[in-house]
């Protein structure tokens, strides 16, 4: 198994005014692993994503993409050279169908905005990518279905489709777990087991079970600092960690 | 140009500046706080100067006096006009699209129009001040100054006080500025937010009818003066951000100033300079100078 | 509800009959509807299509006229009638591309004020300079010619208008299925998604802003060629309120919905200006409009496209009695 570094956070900070809200982080997302970032509320968890998607830039510090620097690229530029995320709240095409939802997503790599004359229902490229994405996430039986009236694990489902369709090579994932069931959320960690081998992926989680489960690296986030950094056992051992999670023990 | 010119043209800026700053800063209010664009906030703006034409008969035999109990009785009438208004539709427009907003306050703004053009007429008219308003301040030998305007300008600035003190010191200040950063918050917290709603939205209805009274005896009044005040309005408003009134002022005294000169020195392109202000302040600072 | 390429046959279908069947105030009445029923297409495409809420759509409207009538030949020749609409156009979008570029850096409520500013702009240099001719406008002399096409006769200008119409509509409604239409849709849905996706998304609405300029500019150079007169009250934001009534009358989010929207806008002031219906009030048609206008948004948000099946839920008993405040359908 390669492990090319594809994604790196180094020594990112983002103030917000006096707050601090990421302090001095770096993070290395590699092929083949999940890393998983866990913290409590307010430890700048989505910040940190935020910093790495390009949704704004970092006060300091560098974001590097598949070797390059993409700290001053905006999000749409590092989405399409690789970078795919989803988000905590549902962030889909609710008016759409399924298959158009995967559908958009996938022409962000097929734009062809020039082409007028083209139907995109009709557009052999991206409706297969859109078919073959909804399938691999479980949503084949629904493509007709509209998106808003999906249930909410559905909806989860959609959203890592909708991530995969611009077959980027890491993913960004905010709490994909965030309000389902048991079953859903077996259902969503042997896909993420699945996507494992082929991409990088930093997912950020409050489900500890499910991210002991299937992290290989696991960061440790409190107030902006990262505070422990290693694998599920070290970080499970780790004093700083039990102390920040458990109280004064 | 001669100093005094200058002086003049300062002046003018000055009171220009002010009385825009009063009726947008009801227009940033009623946005910052409420989310409601508001088309119809130039009609009040006519609505005040038409009622300080067509009160002052009325007022004067009831009351005696004619210019300041006027203004007394259109401060009342329009605090009362706002408070029904925000009742009767305005509060129907909190949940909706701003697509939405926009097109029934246009519809108002007709409504406006049209009631006004049957119950006052379409004609244009002039309002008289009280004497000891109407003279001339000296500045050389040659020149004088209208000192209504300076009247003007002074109760602008204290009417801007005022506001300031209430932001910034009383209860109310605190609630209408907490609203305006988290509504949810404010409601969970007890306080009663439709009250407060009504309260803001009369306030900045009563700033734009004061502000037509008083500028009613030097723009007189005339059936399209809420337009084209409402559109500067809008100007400030993007020029200075959207619910500051610290960035309304700023903005407002700014177009003052560009208006004012502009006139002079450049006569043919004065209608456009406002424009060519906002275009480049745009250009800098997509959100205005002051984001809320 | 009726498919959409029905509704396009029978009424460009109806549309066309007309002059056979109508006297000529009918005809010229209808022609004007059409032109700006040409306006409300390309503010549509706009506001229903990309979410972008403008209120400078007289602006283009009035450059695309003005064009007309100031570019035509000093010496008393007859334009050349697809050069002349092609300046216009070129200027209208001209002036769209850089309002655009200036204003889609705002959001919301900020872009709804700075169009109609930029549409106030222009509505000033055409009323004060001596380019625009002042408030009393200026006359078109010759109308523009091309082969065997003479637009002072009023069938040729109806069908020339006519097939204007149909042209913006075709293209708009082939322009919403390709691939740029849908960026469109995804953007006015989900423009966070959009860009997370990959879109840059700027560039899709300066194109979308540019286009509605330019198509907004052919309706103006119709009416400048139909009227022969040009003053600065086609720039006015009266205009350009106007329009966002006739869209959100016929229904948001359909070009049929524009279509629809302008006939019924125009009927309605027709109606509200009768004499013979509202006598002596009849010269206040602006209170009744205003009224309607409040009246049609509160109560019918999704417009005339969606009145049937709005009548069907509300006989069935059926569904809120509420109007649905938001006329996008997010469930999410």
């Amino acid at each position: 198994m390669t492990s090319d570094v594809l994604l790196q956070g180094i020594n990112l900070t983002r103030r917000w005014g006096g707050l601090v809200a990421v302090n001095n982080v770096s993070i290395s997302l590699k092929r083949g692993q999940v890393h998983g970032v866990i913290g409590t509320n307010g430890a700048g968890k989505s910040t940190l994503i935020n910093l790495l998607s390009g949704e704004f830039p970092p006060s300091s510090g560098q974001v590097e993409l598949l070797g390059q620097d993409v700290s001053q690229w905006a999000q749409s530029r590092r989405a399409r050279s690789g970078l795919g995320r989803s988000y905590q709240r549902n962030t889909i095409y609710p008016s759409f169908t399924v298959l158009e939802n995967c559908r958009l997503s996938a022409q962000a790599q097929h734009q062809q905005a020039w082409a007028f004359w083209r139907n995109a229902d009709t557009d052999a490229t991206t409706c297969r990518i859109a078919q073959d994405v909804a399938v691999r996430v479980g949503l084949g039986d629904a493509l007709a279905r509209q998106a808003g009236f999906l249930s909410h694990g559905q909806k989860r489902q959609l959203e890592i489709a909708m991530c995969l369709a611009t077959a980027p090579k890491v993913l960004l994932l905010d709490e994909p777990l965030a309000g389902m069931g048991a079953e859903e959320t077996e259902r969503m960690l042997t896909l993420l087991q699945e996507l494992k081998q082929d991409h990088a992926i930093l997912l950020v989680e409050h489900d500890m079970d499910a991210v002991f489960r299937i992290a290989d690296l696991i960061t440790v986030m409190v107030n902006g600092v990262v505070i422990a950094s290693g694998t599920p056992n070290e970080v499970r051992n780790n004093p700083e960690v039990r102390t920040a999670y458990l109280g004064d023990h | 140009m001669e100093f005094a010119t200058f002086l003049i043209q300062c002046l003018n800026a000055l009171q220009y500046g002010l009385l825009l700053f009063l009726v947008a800063s009801g227009l940033t209010l009623i946005f910052g706080i409420m989310g409601v664009i508001n088309l119809a906030h130039g009609s009040f703006y006519m609505i005040g100067a038409y009622m300080a034409y067509a009160l002052a008969p009325a007022v004067s035999t009831i009351f005696g006096g004619e210019f300041f109990s006027t203004l007394a009785v259109g401060l009342v009438l329009s605090v009362i006009l706002g408070y029904v208004l925000e009742w009767a539709f305005f509060s129907y427009l909190y949940e909706r699209e701003h697509l939405q907003q926009v097109l029934m306050t246009y519809g108002l703004i007709l409504v406006f129009e049209e009631l006004r053009s049957i119950l006052v007429g379409d004609d244009v008219h002039g309002v008289t001040v009280p004497e000891w308003l109407n003279g001339a301040l000296m500045l050389n030998e040659v020149m004088t100054y209208p000192v209504y305007r300076l009247f003007m300008s002074g109760v602008c600035l204290l009417l801007a006080a005022g506001m300031w003190f209430v932001f910034t010191r009383t209860r109310l200040g605190m609630m209408i500025r907490a609203g305006t950063s988290n509504r949810e918050m404010v409601q969970s917290l007890g306080i009663d937010i439709t009250l407060l709603y009504r309260i803001v939205f009369a306030m900045g209805v009563a700033l734009a009818v004061f502000a037509g009274m008083i500028a009613a005896p030097v723009s007189s009044v005339y059936p399209g003066m809420g337009n084209s005040v409402l559109i500067i309005c809008f100007v400030v408003v993007v020029i200075g951000g959207i619910g500051s009134i610290k960035g309304a002022l700023l903005a407002a005294l700014l177009i003052g100033l560009v208006d004012t000169f502009g006139k002079v020195l450049l006569p043919q392109a004065a209608g456009v300079l406002v424009y060519v202000l906002m275009a480049l302040i745009l250009l800098w600072r997509p959100n205005g100078l002051f984001k809320d | 509800m009726r498919h959409p390429t029905t509704f396009a046959l029978v009424f460009f279908g109806l549309l066309a009959l007309l002059p056979f069947v109508a006297g000529s105030y009918a005809v010229d009445l209808v022609a004007k509807i059409m032109i700006y029923a040409l306006l409300a297409l390309s503010l549509e495409l706009l506001v229903g299509s990309t979410g972008l809420v403008c209120f400078g759509q007289a602006a283009f409207f009035g450059i695309g006229a003005y064009a007309a009538v100031l570019l035509s030949p000093t010496d008393g020749s007859t334009p050349s009638l697809w050069l002349s609409l092609l300046s216009a156009i070129v200027l209208a979008a001209v002036y769209a591309l850089a309002v655009g570029a200036l204003s889609l850096r705002t959001q919301g409520v900020y872009f709804i004020m700075v169009t109609l500013a930029f549409s106030q702009m222009a509505y000033y240099v055409v009323h004060d300079t001596p380019l625009g001719g002042g408030t009393d406008g200026i006359y078109l002399y010759v109308k523009p010619a091309w082969g065997w096409l003479d637009l002072d006769k009023s069938e040729h200008m109806y069908g020339f208008i006519w097939l204007s119409l149909l042209v913006g509509f075709l293209f708009l409604s082939q322009m919403l299925r390709a691939p740029f239409g849908r960026a469109l849709s995804g953007i006015r849905v989900n423009e966070q998604r959009m860009k997370a996706t990959g879109f840059s998304v700027y560039p899709y609405k300066l194109a979308a802003f540019t286009l509605s300029g330019a198509m907004s500019g052919w309706a103006g150079y119709l009416f400048a060629i139909k009227d022969g007169f040009v003053n600065p009250e086609l720039l006015s934001w009266h205009l350009s309120g106007s329009v966002l009534v006739m869209i959100i009358l016929g229904g948001l989010g359909h070009m049929r919905g524009a279509l629809l929207g302008a006939f019924a806008f125009a009927l309605l002031q027709e109606l509200f200006r009768a004499e013979a219906v509202f006598g002596s009030y009849a010269k206040h048609w602006h209170l009744s409009l205003g009224l309607a206008i409040i009246a049609c948004v509160a109560f019918m948000p999704h417009g005339l496209v969606a009145l049937p099946a709005q009548l069907r839920e509300r006989l069935s008993g059926r569904g809120n009695r509420k109007a649905s405040v938001k006329t996008s359908e997010e469930q999410a």
